[in-house]
């Protein structure tokens, strides 16, 4: 079992995979959509044993694959997976299953194109996470780009095109920096290798410029204030299953480039320009708060709310450096990095569900309006209950995941500075007023007009599907640990890499 | 020295496709016009089997012949089988479309070849006049080509820009030949490159012939600010004139620019990496500025050219043999690239219909899904965009180029090719984002369309295993 390439499966059978889709053809709709469940669910399944045989007591990359590729330029074919990565491709194959589902009505045209798109999307992602070859990396970070830009294009809302050519202009213009950034480390390291990117030692201004190509790319891509607009827009456009996977894994992927990248190839630039990471974290975190706040439409609201959130991931990754300023020791950073991570992982879950729920909702109405809303409790309790508890979540009520991320970077911020404790904590009231706000709007009160009175509660099929997720979000938020014991060795092998100075 | 029979041997393939062309001509006359088909049969013919004696006599050392003049190595033979292939699809690209229009004609086919001919003997040059009368030989046949609808202004138009231009480009080449023999002596190459070597940068002559080299070079790839043929010619000439023009002649300029260049006055090297980057720099801005601009695709994948010929022009000013195989990978898959655009483009027209339009592009996913996706395949890769094989090519030049030093004009190129993806994405916003204007059925023979399948779907596979041609490429200028 240990023998079995894991990786390159779960990458392969969802790409594979689409392309059959693509065969079954138009002409066989339900044929289609069978086989992309199977597929999807066969994926998640497989990745069941990543977790089963993963060893939480080291840093080490675990099922490595390595296969020469293009021996031209030093690119192999590595693939590996620790600690950071792990907890990602195990939502990314679940969030994918889901997505499945929740497209199982409402595309009926061109189903084939739209589930063999989010097939080999997944196949990209995971393979995203496990890259630990520089080219590699890149071709599976860029290659997302081309199936969510026909997804949001095809299926997509009114303002659908714009939406997808900025999203997809704005993420490559970032990324290209990137490129130019791993050339260069490849002329210091000799390989394509990421793990040599590690070791390598650099003068401080080369790590600056690294560091702030990683950065714009990164940036554009978790979204940071003020490279976030094209987010809004993608997510609102996109159709139900093409803002759950945008929310969910790709964001995380921007996050995930950090820690991957940023921290551990530049920690001296990183160390020295946390001031500006931190500064735009909190930006996102209060002032795209107040945003989320004046929102009338609710996919833009929560759209609003992920940027927030993972304002709440990039503040735990960069505080760990003003703790050592500040205290003299890396103590205590780790919770920092860890809350972060959890933070990704809880927040994937609960974005998914706040837009599966808009979907849901939808696909009723064909509004998103939140005045077009009112008293839903009266007319569907079953899926009211669902979206206050995600509402709840993402509001980050203890006992739901969402407070553990928070509570965690928010810990270890005190170590940093009060004053950036108290701007990250915020959020805890900012978070609640949007979103309880919307809730009440939206959920309870009385019945606000005609339509909302003949609503049909939630069928089978999205109990299934929001169920499944609520079982995450609560089970995380009392019980974290099956989630964070994995990180810790590879959370701990981080900090006390970006610890040393590498000048 | 004298002719010998390792000579003959030598220029073997030449010598083949020289006297296949002269019996399709001869054939022609003599053909009806319902037998047409055996000139495109033997023109096709006539190429695969050039293409595969010089693949089974390739490999070994370089070997000169034919009193110094002639040169065969390995970038030789891996350039003449690649344009021989080349030559071929757009010779099947154009049956349908040539017939369609009553442009089948035999003369198509022999201009094709003799243009080949000329192509190959430009790879080979190993004298600065063998390479001018490749280039002529070659210029001629194209010249003739753009001008072969004789019923259309646009054509006619196009062909006398093109003559009028490619003459004065000719003949500033000629120009620099003439400095370059004034200087050295010689026009062999090998001699001119001797003769740099112990001469240096001093001698002012020699700069200046290098000047006219770059120009001549410029021209034939299409580098700004030589460039204004590009857009007129592309556009004005009939589609698959425009694919044949766009595709084996690139192979062509790119290895003038190598045995001019790198083999000739490779010592000067220091001057005419300055020239190239201005060349390379304008030619990213312009091309990918103006493309954005266009409503007629054959027009936008002018200016594309030009971008991607600026792109080009980085892998060879690196001045690396890393450069130089980057810049021959970059040239073969563009090639392979441009040709599946253009065919796309013959393939949608019918009767009447030109089909170059962009907006003739509207809905095609619902039109032919295939053919949509084949297109989507093929812009992308254009554009560099992973796991699709441009990238790759674009990732080894910037790597040439950051190798040597030069991070800002890798800096510079991204950013250009950033401006670029849009024209690339509205094709595809086009296709799969639009409702479609007009219902006709694409229909086109089963050969072409299996050619179209093969071209689009090896720029994926090369995505995906691009090592063997990269490794191809470095043995081929190692």
């Amino acid at each position: 079992m240990s023998e079995l390439p894991l990786l390159s499966l779960v990458i392969w059978l969802p790409i594979l995979g689409g392309i059959a889709v693509l065969f079954v053809g138009e002409s066989n709709p339900s044929g289609v959509r069978r086989l992309a469940l199977a597929v999807s669910v066969l994926t998640l399944l497989l990745t069941l044993p990543l977790y089963t045989g993963f060893d939480r007591g080291t840093a080490e990359m675990q099922f490595t694959e390595q296969v020469r590729w293009i021996p031209a330029i030093d690119a192999n074919y590595h693939l590996g997976i620790d600690g950071l990565s792990l907890p990602l491709i195990l939502l990314t194959a679940f969030m994918t299953v889901l997505v499945v589902v929740a497209g199982w009505e409402v595309i009926q045209q061109r189903v084939a194109q739209y589930m063999a798109a989010f097939l080999i999307m997944e196949g990209m992602m995971i393979g995203v996470f496990a890259a630990l070859d520089a080219v590699l990396f890149y071709v599976f970070f860029e290659g997302m780009l081309i199936p969510m830009f026909l997804i949001i294009g095809i299926w997509g809302g009114p303002r659908r095109v714009y939406a997808t050519i900025k999203f997809f202009l704005y993420t490559f213009l970032g990324s290209v920096f990137m490129l130019v950034a791993l050339i260069y480390l490849y002329r210091g390291a000799g390989s394509f290798s990421i793990l040599d990117f590690h070791g390598l030692r650099l003068s401080l201004n080369e790590q600056i410029l690294i560091f702030l190509a990683f950065l714009i790319s990164f940036a554009v891509k978790v979204p940071m204030w003020p490279v976030h607009t094209w987010l809004p827009d993608a997510h609102v456009e996109a159709p139900t299953g093409g803002s759950v996977i945008l929310a969910a894994i790709t964001l995380k992927i921007g996050a995930y480039g950090f820690v991957r990248f940023a921290l551990p190839i530049t920690p001296d630039a990183s160390a020295a320009l946390d001031w500006l990471v931190i500064a735009l974290s909190l930006i996102a975190v209060v002032y795209i708060g107040f945003v989320a706040l004046a929102q009338d439409d609710l996919k833009k609201l929560i759209a609003y709310s992920s940027i927030a959130h993972m304002g709440f991931v990039t503040l735990g990754f960069f505080v760990a450096f003003e703790i050592a300023r500040n205290t003299g020791s890396y103590h205590g950073a780790a919770m920092g990095i860890t809350g972060g991570l959890v933070q990704m992982v809880s927040h994937g879950f609960i974005s998914g569900a706040l837009f599966l729920c808009v979907g849901v909702l939808y696909d009723r109405m064909h509004s998103r309006r939140i005045g077009d809303y009112g008293g839903i409790v009266n007319t569907m309790p079953v899926f009211a209950t669902f979206m206050v508890l995600f509402a709840m979540a993402n509001a980050g009520l203890p006992g739901t995941s969402g407070f553990v991320g928070e509570f965690m970077v928010i810990l270890s911020t005190f170590k940093a500075g009060f004053w950036l404790a108290f701007l990250a904590a915020l959020t805890l009231i900012l978070g609640a007023a949007y979103t309880l706000w919307m809730v009440k709007r939206v959920v309870f009160g009385e019945v606000g007009n005609e339509r909302v009175a003949k609503l049909q509660d939630i069928n089978t099929r999205e109990f299934a599907m929001l169920g499944a997720l609520a079982v995450p979000v609560v089970a995380l938020g009392v019980w974290p640990d099956p989630v964070v014991s994995v990180m810790t060795s590879s959370v701990d092998h981080l900090v006390q890499h970006i610890a040393v100075s590498k000048l | 020295m004298s002719a010998t029979l390792n000579d003959l041997a030598l220029v073997a393939p030449e010598a083949l496709l020289l006297s296949l062309g002269c019996f399709l001509l001869l054939l022609d006359v003599y053909l009806p016009d319902e037998r047409r088909h055996y000139s495109y049969r033997v023109a096709q013919g006539a190429l695969l089997v050039t293409a595969l004696l010089v693949w089974t006599t390739a490999g070994g050392e370089p070997q000169t012949g034919l009193y110094g003049n002639y040169l065969r190595d390995p970038l030789a033979d891996l350039l003449k089988v690649a344009l021989l292939l080349v030559t071929a699809a757009g010779f099947l690209y154009a049956r349908d479309y040539l017939q369609v229009r009553g442009l089948f004609r035999g003369e198509f086919f022999v201009l094709g070849l003799f243009a080949a001919l000329g192509m190959m003997v430009l790879v080979s040059a190993a004298s600065l006049l063998t390479l001018y009368l490749g280039l002529e030989l070659l210029s001629l046949s194209l010249y003739a080509l753009v001008a072969f609808d004789r019923e259309s202004r646009t054509a006619s138009e196009a062909a006398m820009k093109y003559f009028v231009l490619g003459a004065l480009a000719s003949g500033m080449l000629l120009y620099g030949i003439s400095m370059l023999y004034g200087a050295t002596g010689s026009l062999s190459i090998a001699q001119v490159a001797a003769a740099v070597a112990g001469r240096g940068t001093d001698d002012l002559v020699l700069v200046f012939g290098v000047v006219f080299l770059v120009v001549g070079v410029g021209f034939k790839l299409g580098a700004v600010p030589f460039h204004m043929w590009i857009p007129d010619v592309y556009h004005g000439a009939p589609t698959a004139v425009t694919l044949f023009i766009g595709s084996a002649p690139k192979l062509a300029a790119f290895a003038m620019a190598m045995r001019l260049l790198v083999d000739g006055v490779g010592g000067l090297h220091g001057d005419w990496q300055q020239m190239l980057v201005v060349l390379s720099v304008l030619s990213m801005g312009l091309g990918n500025l103006l493309a954005i601009a266009q409503s007629n695709i054959k027009r936008m994948l002018a200016y594309s050219t030009i971008a991607n010929v600026g792109f080009l022009l980085l892998g060879i000013l690196a001045g690396t043999p890393e450069g130089y195989s980057a810049a021959l990978f970059y040239t073969i898959t563009y090639v392979i690239m441009v040709s599946g655009a253009f065919g796309v483009v013959i393939y949608l027209s019918r009767a009447g219909f030109e089909s170059d339009a962009l907006d003739d592009f509207k809905g095609l996913n619902q039109r032919s899904p295939w053919i949509a996706f084949l297109m989507l395949l093929l812009m992308f890769s254009t554009a560099g965009v992973p796991p699709l094989v441009g990238f790759y090519a674009k990732l080894w030049v910037l790597k040439a180029v950051v190798d040597v030093g030069l991070v800002w004009l890798a800096v510079v190129a991204v950013m250009f090719s950033i401006i670029g993806a849009f024209y690339y994405l509205r094709i595809i916003k086009l296709m799969y984002f639009d409702e479609p204007e007009s219902q006709e059925p694409i229909a086109g023979s089963l050969d072409t369309r299996v050619l179209l399948s093969a071209n689009g779907l090896l720029v994926a596979v090369l995505g995906i295993v691009p090592g063997w041609l990269l490794a191809l490429c470095a043995a081929a200028l190692s």
